[in-house]
Order: structure tokens, then sequence, then C-alpha cells
């Protein structure tokens, strides 16, 4: 099959970018990214420079690839990481749009590349449970009911990849955060400091840079792990209930 | 040289416990003025950096992700052992070190995977007081599976994403320790260099993925986990970045590197489809709880498979050849992965194969959902249930167990799993063979230790499913913490190492010297090329079978491959950018070295064991006989300069406690 493509291009964070078109022949059994590699082959083999893209475990599960397709984040398919994506889903003699993840909060670093360590620094207030290596009771000390233990992984399926922030218009992390606030705080061990973490959590979040919720939820929809919008009314809760009670904002 | 892994004296049972309460400390003080860099952010790499940060050690952390949650060790599908026997099945401590000495065909150190067996139940505790959701029963008590090469269910899990939420959990306990100063963490830093002060390793030298700036980096001790080197062959199941660069850097600075061709290949991998491909996809060894694998009796039936002109559901039960079940019934599915691997090899040869390629076996989930339909039609007192009835019940068990995985297998293949029969064929998975590492995980150059599947330690020649998790995270939570401690209790006077020193200027100048050679190499042929050729060469070679006369064309073929990498290789931009072509050329260059190796050390051990299997020696039945009279040792070569021939130096291995025998699965 052959495709055009439309990609972004852009040297570095202080820089414009801009679109550059390619053609490409692929196949229908190809994943999308393999797609990208047979372009990059070709320009390297030409001595052009290939396009900047992240990738790394190719089984839809590090969170590492990104890319806005055809204005959709991660592709049209639903559930699916863009290294999960295939060639199948495309027509022959189709134009691909390709673009990075935007928000304020995940500055392009390369053409397809962005920054998003603002994630990093949302755990890195109060996403943990606060125990030391050495410190833990038995495993089974505390039952964890099979539906809780359920729901908890549901949230913490999330990988990390910032879509639910490129899907929405307002760049809101919502989901990411409350996927965390969810998980950690469904579970016995998370609660302890589940109030604490909220406050922490949803003040990080504003600090970044990232919007506010709307609930328009796309970041449901787009989300490659289809983290339910479900959490964002559970940390809602957590953090009215926090600001109310917690003594230690 | 003959080498000794330090391994503490005295009961084997009692050997850890006793090591621990009289081995030197470092006072907490003291602690606060010593500073350890770790280069690695997956389980091991992780759980070390925020344990050591707990104990008030300054932890300088490093990874070349855009964050330490990306590493490898989240693909992990299946599970974690540990030996809790909570399931009331006779398993134990011993019993958890017997089946991995065992499994790993009699080649690993006794003392390390004791300690291994015996810390893997508090893996468990400290993980579930994190927060990893691991399954649960409808008790609310923690949930068990079996994987291949045990008799017992000890495998812990979080669906078919277990190593995602273990590594989570340590990357938050991590985070927490970012968050209070006692780890820096450095994203997007490679490192590309250890720098030597007296003889014992002081600091890195890295590489700013972004601006490309070479930074040098000190501390009183160094500390790789940077994993496996499954990557040389191209295709494998690890990630595209996965890389032995930083192990092969230790090795280029006199650190020995341990049975490299100890090669795990998995037998549950979806199959080769097209010479494009970038990676190969695994299916969790869980699944050989309730797949069943099988190739069709009859060759006629296979080709006509192969050729479209029939289906593999259409080929009656009397006419499918269960081969797992048939040549080992004692074990049947749950064979461990070099046995299942070879035997689908040999159905293939024999032409048996159902891909195109004919290199792939079924996996069959069919007399699972049938069994698991009627079981749960008869709880719920259904009269009659009709065959569609029994299949929607029984789907939705199997959905439940492995939901993510088939959705995986129909993402890839666009069939769907729970009609047909999953088309696999063994790849590429994990390797046995690392840094060389005493009792006490420190390397052979003093203050440089290794950790998780980067250094050689645990698992002999086959490593059993879901002890990688184990053995990452028990290195790193409750090994490292403790054994480090017995170098920097010599180190409490030395001060704080400045970056200034010729040491660091000499490893600087090598590493850009490297790095703009390539730039400026003025050839025509991208590093991704040379990579396929490499990774083909040790596939057909130094693979699944191996021969003496393979192995030493490869080495040849490889030298050959490597004089045209360094005349003909072409990369784009220039060092001060971001650049990932240099990147993957400065990780293939080390590939092809440490390639050669691989090939000389399978053709040096003139016997087979485990995922090493030398055509030359096996039994009349097909399986690897071992020489234990001349090969019950580790093989760990030096390789400083590689204008020598590299240098083989031995540790003998000594069983005490175990009896070693015939590996039999039957």
């Amino acid at each position: 099959m052959r495709l055009n493509l439309k990609v972004w291009r852009q040297k570095n964070a202080k820089v414009k970018g801009q679109f550059e078109t390619f053609q490409v022949v692929a196949n229908e059994h190809m994943s999308f990214l393999e797609m990208l590699d047979v372009l990059n082959e070709s320009l390297v083999s030409n001595q052009k420079e290939p396009v900047a893209f992240e990738h790394d475990c190719r089984e839809g599960i590090c969170g590492t690839c990104s890319l806005v397709i055809n204005g959709q984040p991660h592709g049209p398919m639903n559930g699916t990481t863009t290294c999960q994506l295939h060639m199948r889903h495309f027509k022959d003699g189709e134009t691909i749009v390709i673009e990075p993840f935007r928000a304020k909060a995940f500055p392009v670093l390369k053409d397809l590349v962005v920054d998003r360590s603002a994630f990093d620094r949302i755990i890195q207030s109060g996403g943990y449970v606060s125990v030391d290596t050495g410190q833990a009771p038995d495993g089974n000390t505390i039952p964890i009911g099979k539906d809780v233990a359920g729901k908890a992984f549901e949230a913490a399926a999330c990988i990390g990849c910032g879509a639910c922030v490129a899907a929405c218009p307002n760049a809101s992390a919502m989901l990411f955060v409350s996927a965390k606030v969810s998980h950690l705080a469904l579970l016995p061990q998370g609660q302890v400091e589940a109030k604490k973490r909220a406050q922490k959590m949803v003040h990080q979040m504003d600090e970044e840079g990232f919007g506010m919720c709307s609930n328009i939820t796309a970041c449901e929809a787009e989300c490659p792990k289809e983290i339910s919008v479900e959490n964002i009314a559970r940390m809602n809760r957590e953090y009215i209930g926090s600001s109310f009670t917690s003594q230690d904002k | 040289m003959e080498l000794n892994g330090n391994v503490p004296s005295g009961p084997l049972a009692e050997k850890w416990t006793k090591y621990k309460s009289s081995m030197p400390l470092v006072s907490p003080d003291n602690k606060r003025r010593l500073e350890v860099i770790v280069v690695g952010s997956g389980l091991a790499g992780a759980a070390a950096a925020a344990s050591m940060g707990e104990l008030g050690y300054n932890v300088k952390c490093f990874t070349f992700h855009d964050s330490p949650r990306r590493a490898h060790s989240i693909a992990a599908q299946g599970g974690i052992n540990a030996a809790k026997n909570y399931k009331n099945d006779g398993d134990s401590i011993y019993r958890l070190f017997y089946d991995t000495i065992k499994g790993g065909d009699y080649r690993a150190r006794e003392g390390n995977v004791h300690r291994l067996a015996e810390v893997s139940v508090d893996i468990i505790d400290q993980c579930v007081a994190q927060g990893v959701p691991f399954a649960r029963e409808y008790s609310g008590m923690l949930d068990n599976r079996s994987f291949g090469g045990v008799q017992v269910q000890r495998t812990f899990y979080a669906r078919g994403q277990t190593g995602q939420q273990l590594l989570i959990g340590a990357y938050q306990a991590l985070s927490r320790q970012i968050s209070l100063g006692n780890v820096t963490m450095y994203n997007r830093h490679e490192m590309l260099d250890v720098v030597l002060v007296g003889g014992k390793a002081r600091g890195i030298i890295t590489r700013n993925l972004v601006t490309g700036k070479l930074e040098r980096h000190a501390a009183h001790a160094v500390v790789l986990a940077t994993g496996g080197y499954g990557n040389v062959f191209y295709l494998s199941t690890n990630a595209m970045m996965c890389n032995v660069t930083a192990a092969w850097r230790a090795v280029r600075r006199g650190a020995y590197m341990a049975n490299p061709c100890y090669t795990q290949i998995h037998p549950t991998c979806i199959p080769q489809y097209g010479d494009y491909q970038s990676k190969l996809t695994l299916m969790s060894e869980s699944l050989r709880n309730d797949g069943r694998v099988w190739v069709p009796k009859n060759i006629e039936d296979a080709k006509a498979i192969r050729e479209g002109k029939k289906k593999g559901r259409d080929i009656p039960e009397a006419d499918r050849d269960y081969y797992l079940e048939r040549r080992y019934p004692a074990f049947g599915n749950l064979v461990p992965r070099d046995v299942a691997s070879r035997a689908a090899k040999v159905e293939c040869d024999k032409g048996h194969g159902i891909v195109p390629t004919g290199l792939g076996v079924y996996l069959d989930f069919s007399a699972a959902i049938d069994r698991y339909g009627h079981s749960k039609a008869h709880s719920m007192n259904m009269e009659n249930p009709s065959s569609q009835q029994i299949y929607d019940l029984g789907k939705a068990v199997v959905e439940e167990k492995y939901g993510n995985l088939f959705e995986m297998y129909e993402k890839i293949t666009g069939e769907d799993p729970y009609t047909h029969p999953m088309k696999i064929y063994p790849a590429v998975h994990y390797t046995m063979g690392g840094l060389w590492v005493d009792y006490n995980l420190q390397t052979n150059i003093p203050g440089l230790f290794a950790l998780g599947e980067c250094n050689f330690s645990d698992h002999g020649a086959n490593r059993l499913g879901a002890s990688a998790l184990m053995q990452g995270l028990a290195d790193g939570y409750f090994v490292i913490p403790y054994t480090i401690g017995t170098f920097l209790s010599k180190e409490i006077r030395t001060p704080k190492f400045k970056t200034d020193l010729p040491e660091f200027e000499e490893a600087e100048q090598s590493v850009r010297q490297r790095l703009t050679g390539f730039i400026n190499n003025g050839g025509k042929q991208s590093a991704e090329s040379f990579h396929r050729r490499l990774g083909k060469i040790m596939w057909d070679h130094c693979g699944m079978a191996r021969t003496a006369e393979g192995l030493a064309t490869a080495r040849r073929m490889i030298q050959e491959l490597k004089a045209e990498f360094y005349a003909d290789l072409y990369v784009p931009g220039s060092a001060d950018e971001y650049n990932p072509e240099l990147e993957k050329a400065t990780r293939v260059a080390d590939f092809l070295e440490l390639g050669e190796l691989m090939c000389l050390d399978a053709l040096t051990r003139n016997e087979s064991c485990g995922g090493h299997f030398r055509e030359e020696y096996q039994t009349e039945e097909g399986e690897a006989l071992r020489d234990d009279e001349h090969y019950m040792y580790v093989a760990a070569w030096g390789w400083q300069d590689t204008s020598q021939e590299p240098e083989l130096n031995k540790e003998l291995l000594i069983y005490e406690n175990i009896k070693v025998a015939a590996r039999s699965y039957k």
C-alpha cells in the first residue's frame, strides 16, 4: 500500500515546527511504527535526517509511544497504543497526518518527541504508599476483596502515556492523576495517606500547567488502556472530602 | 584464573542469616556522606535506588528512558514466584531453591539461589504494602497459579501485567525517595563508560540524550542494573532500546562477562511474519496453565494448513499430536522453557509446522473453554446446557484470566484466539548470562555491582518462568542494601570524589572520540541494517541449536561484519543533539563484540545444558546431555583489549546440598 504522510518536524523546543510530506510504501501487516521504521530507513539511506519519535516495548505497555494520528492520540482504534496499531486499518493511497501530543505541559523536544516529565513530578508529589523496604507485614494479613483488588488494578493499569492530556481540549491531566489517586485510595494500604495524597497531587497537577476538567470525557475515549472517568469522580470526592478534613494540605 | 564466589561458609539454610548478622555495617551518619550511582530503573535498579535512599545513602539514579517507569520490566506478563506455600501444596524455600537449580540444569551457584528463595517471601509482602494489586481469591487472600518446571502453585500475579504492577510499585517507592531528596534522578541519560580510580569503580560518563552533552558523575560505588542483552539477536521479545552497552563498557574496563551463551528462547511467542518486523511479542507462559500445545500428526494436514486449505480447528482430535503431553507426561505442557522450545523446533523441523514459514505450532484453549464451561454450568445448576452456552461460560472464565493477552494476540495477528487456536513459535526472551558477580553481587572490579538480568548469578543455564521478577526485586530490595555495606564500610574515610581527576578526563575523551568517530565515519549503511544482519547470524548459528562448525563460522562472519560496520557505517546529524541514530550505533557496536564472545563461549562449552544446546551433545531421545566432569563451571570471560583473544576464567560450581542428576521432566 502507498501512503502519503504529513509529519510534524521541529528541530528542537526553541524553534517553530512545520509539516513535511513523505511518500512511503508499506504493507498491511506492518505495525504503524514499523511503517515509520521503513520511512526512517529510507531517509537514512538517502543521508537525510530521520523523523524522531519515541517508542520502546512495542507491546502497548511501557507508555513510551505517543503520536496524534489523523487527529486522534494513538490513532483510530479503541483501546490501542500506537505501537499496537496495524496498517490493515488504513487504506491504500490514504493521507495520514502525524503530530506530537500537544499540551503546554508537554513541550516538544524534537519532531514527534515531547517531554512528559510533569507526570513524574506529579507522582513524586504523593503518588505512593510511604512504606520503607522491610516494614511490610505478611501479604495476607489484610484481606482485600476480589472486586476491590480488580478495581484498583484497572486504575493502576494506566501506562502514563499522556494520551488523556493530548485528547483533552483543556489539556487536563485529571484522568492520569485520578487513576493513581483511585488505585491507592481503593486499597487499605493506601487509605492511610489518601487525603494528603489527593491534595498534594492535585496541587502539583495545577503547578505543572495542566488545564481544568470540564467533563468532556475525550480522555476516556482515547485512553489506550480504557481507564474510566469514574476515577475522576472518585478523585473529586477524595479531594473535596480532604479539603474539609485534612490537617495537612 | 580460578574465581571465588565468596559464598559464606556454614549450612546452606543459615548462610544468609548468619552473614547478614555478622557483616560490617555503615552507621547512619556515615551513610549520609557516601554516594552511590545506580544505572537503570527497572525492577532491580528502582528497588535498589529506593531502598538505598531509604537507608540514607546519597543515590543518583540514571535511565535512558524519559521516565524511570518505562524500563522493560514493565512488559513482564505472567507473574512472580515466592515460596509462601499459601496453597498448602507442599511448597517450601528448599523446594523453590531445588526447582531453580534443577531448572537451571545444575549450572547456578547454590548459595545465591537459596538466598533468592529465602527472600522471595518478603518481596510479596513488600509489594502488597506498596499497593500492588495482586490477583485475589473471593476470600480476599492472594491467588496463585502454576508456571513451567514446577509442580506447585507459587506464582503471584496481576492479570497478565504483573511486571507493570511491580515496576510501578518500585517506581513509586523511588519517586518518594526523589521527593525526599535522597535520590537524584537523571532521565534521558545514557551511561557510556564506567570510571575506575585506583582500580575501584568511582563514577560513570553519561550522555544527555536531549542535548548530547557528556557528563561526569562520581560516587563511592557504582551499581549496574541495566538488563539483559537479548537484542543481540535483533528480533527478540525485548523492548527496542534494550542493549548491552552499560555492561559491555564495564567489560571493556576489566569486568568479566559470565556464561554469555546462556540464552533463553521462550516457547510461546507470536511467529515471525515479515522481513520488516521490528520485534517479537511474547504470549505469557501462564497460558500453558490452560493451553495445550499441538501440531497435526499428519504432514499432509500441516501442509494443507500452511497453504491455507485447512484450518487448525478442522483437524479432528485423533489427528492431533499433543507432543509435550506425549513426551513429558509428568509435567506435560508445563515443562521448562528450553525443553518446550526445543520440542517445538523438532516438530517443525520434521515438517509439522502450521504457519507459511513452517515455523509455528498451535496453543489451543478449546479444551480449557469446554472444561471451564461445564464446571460453571454445573455450579449454576444448569440442566442440559447447549454447547453454545458452555462455550460462552467457558470463554468468560478464560477471558478473565488471560483477557489482555488474547486481545494483544488479536491486535497483532487479526485472528480471534477464542475460536482459532493460537499460533506460536519460540523466540529470544531472556539472557541468563551477564556480568560475573560474587555472593555480594560485586563484579571482579571492586565497587562495581550488578543486579537483576544484568548479572549471571541465579538462573544457571535456563531460567524458570516468573523468576526474573523475583530475582530483580530480591537483588534490589533485599540483597544489595545489605551487601553494598561490605564494600562501603571500608570507604567511610574516603571523601567525595571530584570529577576533574585524570581518570574522568580520560574516560570522557574516549567516549567523545568514539561518538565523533561514528558521526564522521562517512559510510553508507545504517546502524539498523548492521543490527539486522548480526541478529540473523546469531539466530542461525547461536540460537536454539548450535554446532561447533556453525559457531566457528558465525564468529568469523561477525568479525567481518564488525570490520564492515566500522568501514561503512553512516550516522546522520551530530553528537550535540537529540540523535537516536547515534545511540543505535553505539549499541550495535557493542552488540557486535558481545555476539562474537557469545559464539566463542558456546563453542568452548562442549556440552548441552539448559538453553545452550549443542547438537553434538544430546541423548538418544534428543534431550540435552551435560558433561559435569568437564563443564561444571561458570565461564567468566575477560576481554578488555579486543585486539587480543578473550581470556577464560573459571568459577567451579560446588553442589553440597543437591544431588546433581540428569534433568528429567518425563
